[in-house]
């Protein structure tokens, strides 16, 4: 049944100018699952979830949100779409500007027409749920890092969306926020129905808690399953992956015309 | 040599292009700040808290400029005219200056470095922290939310400050005058109010001063939304803003001199 | 709370704003708001009004009583119609003369009014029949040099004979 997908990629393809970033990639996103999209750093993960948003169109192909395709959404459309979704930026984007509890607000006053003291008690229970209750007053400016991106979720899951959208959710916390943050995004899949993408780098924390996981490296799916798969898969990309290692299919260093002497001013040929 | 000679026809030619483009850029802009509009004059607040920042930050240098400009301009004016014996106008040379050019314009110039860089800096930041994507995937469109308050308040606080810059320039121009120099009270008020004509001087003063508001604003917010999203960017765009600024009011202002007077 | 405070500081802004435009419109060009009933209009015909503008002050003995409110051509008699401003307080009786003025050797125009001595008072609307057109300083050096060549002339042509 195809409205079973709520997500899908259909041979999606894009480029910033010249440079393809993925490359005719499909794959399909079942409805109330929550999956984890993995692979190194700039394989095109973010690009993916911005294509999910409407942020940026595909060159080629299509991506359909509960069967719609959303490039060819009309403006309306697209609100409509994004005021059911919630989305975990990798950097937070908190409005630098407003305090604490305006941030996590900003969404409910924009959408709703509560009244102030329900917006307020709204806030308390989003900020208790990532473990930050009592930091309304507090400007964005006054958060570490990792305080910062909790409220940042906060703020993204405070109309409880039918879409979350996190780009690497587990970022800058310390391993006991971390448990706290991975077991809040269950129970909000789980409670919700919310269907949950996940950009990580965590591979372990994320089996725990994922029901399916696309490995992603140079613009193309590598490899895919659910987390049993995945542990016991054979793929060498996976077995890179999760123990870390440098040699592998997936090379750690960008892709670089020039050989590191020529950068550095030595001349191969000086060496003989 | 052919391609020295040609390099910098190409290059005025990419300008001239890219000038061309960037004016039908800003036109659309504008027209989308007028087409979501709505919501902030609608939710006036939005409005009330970008004046604040630009135009109630602004009075104190609008005001100590405007005091020193109409005292300079009573000092020159009162050695000028006592050369030809007609001190008396002092006052209606003080008014109509100020009336007339200085207080539109050099209002409008403290304004746009002091209010309107700060309005580019901070829309660029925005962008480039990623705040306005986060807002249009929250199906928020930052036009309405960022942009237009704050086009309305400065287009709403130019005026306001050019008037208080010249009641501060025509006070100064008291002091000297009177005050100082020793000319008669009753002369330096009466030949300023033979001299100065409300449809003339005053109102059209006003509408000079609301031209450079929404020019000013314009660039600043514009400036602003297409930075650059990096620190590098968003300081070229503030600097931008400034000149630019600059450029069009000075130009605005011949214009408008030319139909008006 | 904070959002009040803003409120206040925008109201007092746009407050002092709208007062120094009063300031302006009322002490600075003088927008003193005549209404129709402090103000009464007579008429004046003159050949020739000069550098007469409207707005320009009315004076009898040096006092302004009144401004000029428009100029006009009459197309039939072909002589500048000026309408006249005059402040309720000061009436003017039928003989008196109206007269175009410059303040200065270069200055700005105005019109003089010279009281008479009939009891009679002008009634609003009426023209005022005594008056004397504004000096040209071109027509004037062009009589003086007229007269002067024409007795020249005459001079010259008596002593040939
Ligand atoms: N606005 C942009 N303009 C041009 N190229 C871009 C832009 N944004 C991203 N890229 C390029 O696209 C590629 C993929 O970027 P993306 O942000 O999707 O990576 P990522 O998988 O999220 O990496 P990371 O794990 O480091 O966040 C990168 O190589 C980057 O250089
Ligand atoms: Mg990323």
């Amino acid at each position: 049944m195809p409205s079973d997908h709520f997500i899908e990629f259909r041979n999606v393809s894009f480029a910033y100018g010249e440079r393809p970033i993925l490359k005719n990639i499909s794959l399909t996103i079942p409805r109330g699952k929550l999956v984890a999209i993995m692979g190194g750093s700039g394989s095109g993960k973010t690009t993916m979830l911005r294509l999910i948003s409407g942020q940026i169109r595909p060159s080629a192909g299509q991506v359909l949100v509960d069967g719609r395709d959303v490039a060819g959404m009309s403006h309306a459309e697209l609100f409509e779409h994004r005021r059911r979704m919630g989305m975990l930026f990798q950097f937070g984007a908190l409005f630098t500007d407003l305090s604490v509890e305006d941030n996590v607000a900003f969404p409910i006053r924009e959408h709703t027409r509560l009244p102030d003291s329900m917006i307020h008690d709204l806030v308390i229970m989003k900020l208790a749920a990532v473990g930050l209750r009592g930091t309304q007053a507090l400007m964005p400016a006054e958060l570490s890092g990792g305080m910062a991106r909790r409220v940042a979720l906060a703020r993204a899951i405070a109309l409880d969306p039918q879409l979350m959208l996190y780009d690497e959710p587990f970022t800058g916390l310390d391993p006991i926020s971390l448990g706290v943050i991975a077991h809040l995004i269950k129970k909000l899949n789980d409670a919700l129905g919310t269907t949950s993408i996940m950009v990580t780098h965590d591979v372990h924390k994320s089996l725990d808690i994922v029901d399916y996981v696309y490995f992603v490296s140079n613009g193309e799916i590598v490899a895919d399953g659910t987390p049993q798969d995945i542990r016991s898969s054979p793929s060498p990309w996976v077995h890179q992956f999760m123990w870390g290692e440098a040699d592998g299919p997936v090379h750690f260093a960008y892709p670089a015309s020039t050989s590191l002497q020529q950068d550095l001013g030595l001349k191969g040929n000086q060496h003989d | 040599m052919t391609e020295l000679l040609l390099s910098p026809l190409r290059r005025l030619g990419h300008s001239t292009i890219n000038a061309i483009w960037r004016l039908g850029f800003i036109t659309r802009f504008l027209l989308a700040i007028l087409r979501y509009s709505g919501q902030s004059l609608l939710r006036f607040n939005l409005t009330i808290r970008e004046i604040y920042f630009a135009g109630v930050m602004s009075v104190i240098i609008v005001v100590v400029s405007g005091l020193f400009v109409g005292m300079v301009l009573g000092l020159q004016g009162y050695n000028t005219l006592s050369r030809f014996g007609s001190a008396d106008a002092l006052g209606a040379l003080v008014a109509l200056s100020l009336l007339r050019e200085l207080g539109p314009v050099l209002a409008a110039l403290l304004f746009s470095s002091r209010a309107g860089s700060a309005m580019t800096a901070e829309i660029g930041l925005m962008k480039a922290t990623e705040q306005l994507d986060a807002m249009s995937v929250m199906a928020v469109n930052p036009i309405a939310r960022v942009v237009a308050p704050r086009f309305w308040a400065g287009v709403i606080s130019m005026p306001i400050l050019a008037a208080m810059f010249n009641v501060m320039g025509i006070f100064g121009g008291y002091l000297i005058g009177v005050v100082m120099i020793g000319l008669d009270s009753g002369t330096f008020w009466s030949q300023m109010q033979n001299n100065v004509d409300l449809h003339y001087d005053v109102v059209n003063g006003l509408i000079k001063s609301l031209c450079f508001g929404i020019a000013v604003t314009l660039i600043a917010v514009f400036e602003g939304y297409d930075a650059t999203p990096t620190a590098a960017g968003v300081s070229a765009a503030t600097t931008r803003t400034v000149v630019t600024s600059a450029l069009v009011i000075l130009a605005v202002d011949f214009v408008l001199t030319a139909f008006m007077f | 709370m904070k959002r009040s405070t803003i409120d206040l500081w925008v109201g007092l802004f746009v407050a002092i704003g709208i007062a120094a435009v009063v300031f302006l419109s009322l002490k600075v060009a003088n927008l003193t708001p005549q209404s129709a009933d402090q103000t009464y209009t007579l008429y004046a015909d003159f050949d020739n009004i000069g550098g007469l503008k409207v707005k320009a002050p009315i004076k009898e003995a040096g006092v302004v009583v009144g401004r000029v409110a428009a100029i006009q051509l009459d197309t039939k008699t072909y002589r500048a119609r000026v309408t006249l401003n005059l402040e309720k307080q000061y009436t003017f009786s039928r003989d008196a003369s109206a007269e175009i003025l410059t303040a200065g050797l270069l200055g700005e125009q105005y019109i003089g009014l010279l009281q008479g001595g009939d009891p009679d008072e002008l009634k609003p609307g009426e023209h005022i029949t005594l008056t004397s057109s504004a000096l040209v300083l071109e027509q004037l050096i062009g009589k003086f040099m007229t007269s002067f060549t024409g007795s020249n002339n005459k001079s010259s042509a008596s002593g040939a004979q």
